[in-house]
């Protein structure tokens, strides 16, 4: 499968363009890098990949095709603060299950551990957290996984070992990645290619 | 983590923090609920003995008695209970006011522009004022109180709730609930509404302490009960005729008893609020 983004142009107001001419394209058994300075655009890109933002112009297809908005959306994001995209009032278990029920070999690949479960949002660590969130976003129905600056907050050891668990999930499932960091080296390790955000803004 | 209040201090060391708030409120709602059924179960039209009206506190009459020799502690209890029944018509109605508009302001832009519109204009009005007049318009008495004290009482909690849906709707978890494939119906169940009906159960209780205060204020005034209803506003300004003579036992057990049943629902409220509030009932 093909994920492209065709001249996305976006701006929040009329003052100040963020996007203008925008396009990649990401195949299932790719991992790109991204990488451009902070506030230049790169998490506004990544929402208008993974649908949160739709007032925008250009388009984004998956086989050349628009991407259906009511069910399971095959782009999924994952954001750099885990605890946000939790509701602070519900138990792990069912933080993770909104999106599917993953099987034990999965959750232990990522360090999930079973007593987690039962806790509250703020009872973990932003690590344990976003291994909550990249779980969550391994739905069967998931094609594409945007991470935008997954592991920024996450000490080094973390860090390795869940983009270690995320990519081999990913390359068994055909599942392409777009990783935004602005960490090169991280991105040079990880990537099959390394596109650089000011290259293709084309302000 | 806020200051514990004072009636938690040293009481009850041992319990953790959310069993602590847990006694307390079931203690006070204990206090509560024994003044309310026993006042229930005291028939309005006490025995008059004016052989024995007008004495002041004593062992027998704790609160005194009254002009016509009725015991006003008894009296007292009656009101009370009244008052609360009055007091419980008013919260829960104006909740339901503040619930069904807060749901109204999130369907569109529109509707949330009408409700603020609508907030604004009753926030405007001085309650009291707010009160007499509805009061007045639907004929006094018990309906027209309880009316009257809802009708200007929901405001405070549709702002928290219209704040709170507003808040949870534009949440990224709300926001990635839909890219999950979940349904608008499902999202407002799930996330929205147990966030929210708690907020709806704190925000009637403390409406409580309000519209028994505001309830006896306008009674007091005239603008409320009848003197068949015999609640604390009734008997307060009844009380004042009396007070010249030196009769201060008729006025100040029963307002005494009033601020003390309006201290007991702020502290069940506070605490409440204080239990449904995550960050703080985990600790
Ligand atoms: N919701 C928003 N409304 C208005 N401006 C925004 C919003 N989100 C981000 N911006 C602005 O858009 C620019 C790009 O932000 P962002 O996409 O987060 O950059 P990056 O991820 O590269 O750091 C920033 O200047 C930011 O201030
Ligand atoms: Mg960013």
């Amino acid at each position: 499968m093909n994920l492209k983004a065709n001249n996305i142009s976006f701006s929040y107001n009329k003052k100040r363009e963020i996007l203008k001419d925008v396009s990649l394209s990401l195949n299932s058994n790719q991992i790109i890098g991204l990488i451009g300075d902070s506030g230049s655009g790169k998490s506004t890109l990544c929402k208008i990949l993974a649908g949160y933002i739709t007032n925008y112009d250009g388009d984004v297809t998956i086989d050349g095709k628009k991407i259906p908005d009511k069910d399971f959306y095959p782009v999924q994001l994952i954001f750099q603060h885990p605890e946000k995209t939790m509701n602070p009032k519900w138990k792990m278990e069912k933080v993770l299950t909104e999106s599917w029920n993953p099987p034990q070999n999965l959750k232990d690949m990522f360090g999930l551990k079973d007593n987690w479960l039962t806790r509250w949002p703020n009872e973990l660590s932003g690590g344990e957290l976003q291994r909550f969130s990249i779980l969550r976003a391994l739905n069967p129905k998931t094609k594409f996984i945007i991470a935008d600056e997954i592991s920024t907050m996450l000490d080094a050891l973390t860090q390795v070992q869940i983009w270690e668990a995320l990519i081999n999930y990913s390359k068994a499932n055909n599942i392409g990645i777009l990783a935004v960091s602005h960490d090169i080296e991280l991105l040079e390790v990880l990537c099959d290619d390394i596109l650089h955000f000011e290259d293709i803004n084309n302000l | 983590m806020s200051e514990m209040p004072w009636y938690n201090k040293g009481l009850f060391s041992s319990l953790n923090l959310r069993q602590k708030t847990l006694l307390t409120i079931g203690l006070t709602a204990l206090v509560l609920f024994i003044v309310f059924i026993s006042g229930m179960m005291i028939d309005a039209n006490l025995p008059t003995n004016f052989s024995i009206k007008m004495q002041g506190p004593s062992f027998e009459h704790i609160f005194g008695t009254d002009w016509m020799g009725r015991d006003m502690f008894i009296r007292t209890i009656k009101g009370l209970s009244l008052s609360i029944v009055i007091g419980l018509g008013a919260s829960i109605i104006s909740s339901i006011i503040a619930t069904i508009l807060a749901f109204i302001a999130s369907f569109n832009k529109y509707c949330d522009t009408f409700v603020s519109w609508l907030i604004d204009l009753f926030a405007s009005i001085p309650h009291i004022l707010l009160i007499m007049m509805i009061s007045i318009g639907l004929g006094k008495g018990a309906f027209g109180v309880i009316m009257a004290v809802a009708f200007s009482h929901w405001v405070n909690l549709t702002r928290v709730l219209r704040a709170e849906v507003l808040q949870i709707k534009t949440s990224e978890y709300v926001a990635l609930s839909s890219k999950f494939g979940r349904s608008k119906l499902w999202i407002a169940k799930e996330h929205i509404l147990p966030l929210v009906l708690s907020q709806i159960f704190v925000g009637t209780l403390l409406v409580f302490p309000h519209a028994i205060m505001h309830e006896s204020s306008v009674t007091f005034l005239g603008f409320g009960l009848s003197p068949h209803e015999p609640a604390i506003g009734i008997i307060l300004s009844e009380s004042m005729s009396y007070l010249a003579m030196g009769a201060w036992w008729l006025a100040f057990f029963p307002g005494a008893s009033l601020l003390i049943v309006v201290l007991l629902f702020d502290i069940i409220g506070d605490n409440l609020k204080r239990l449904f509030d995550p960050s703080e009932a985990n600790n």
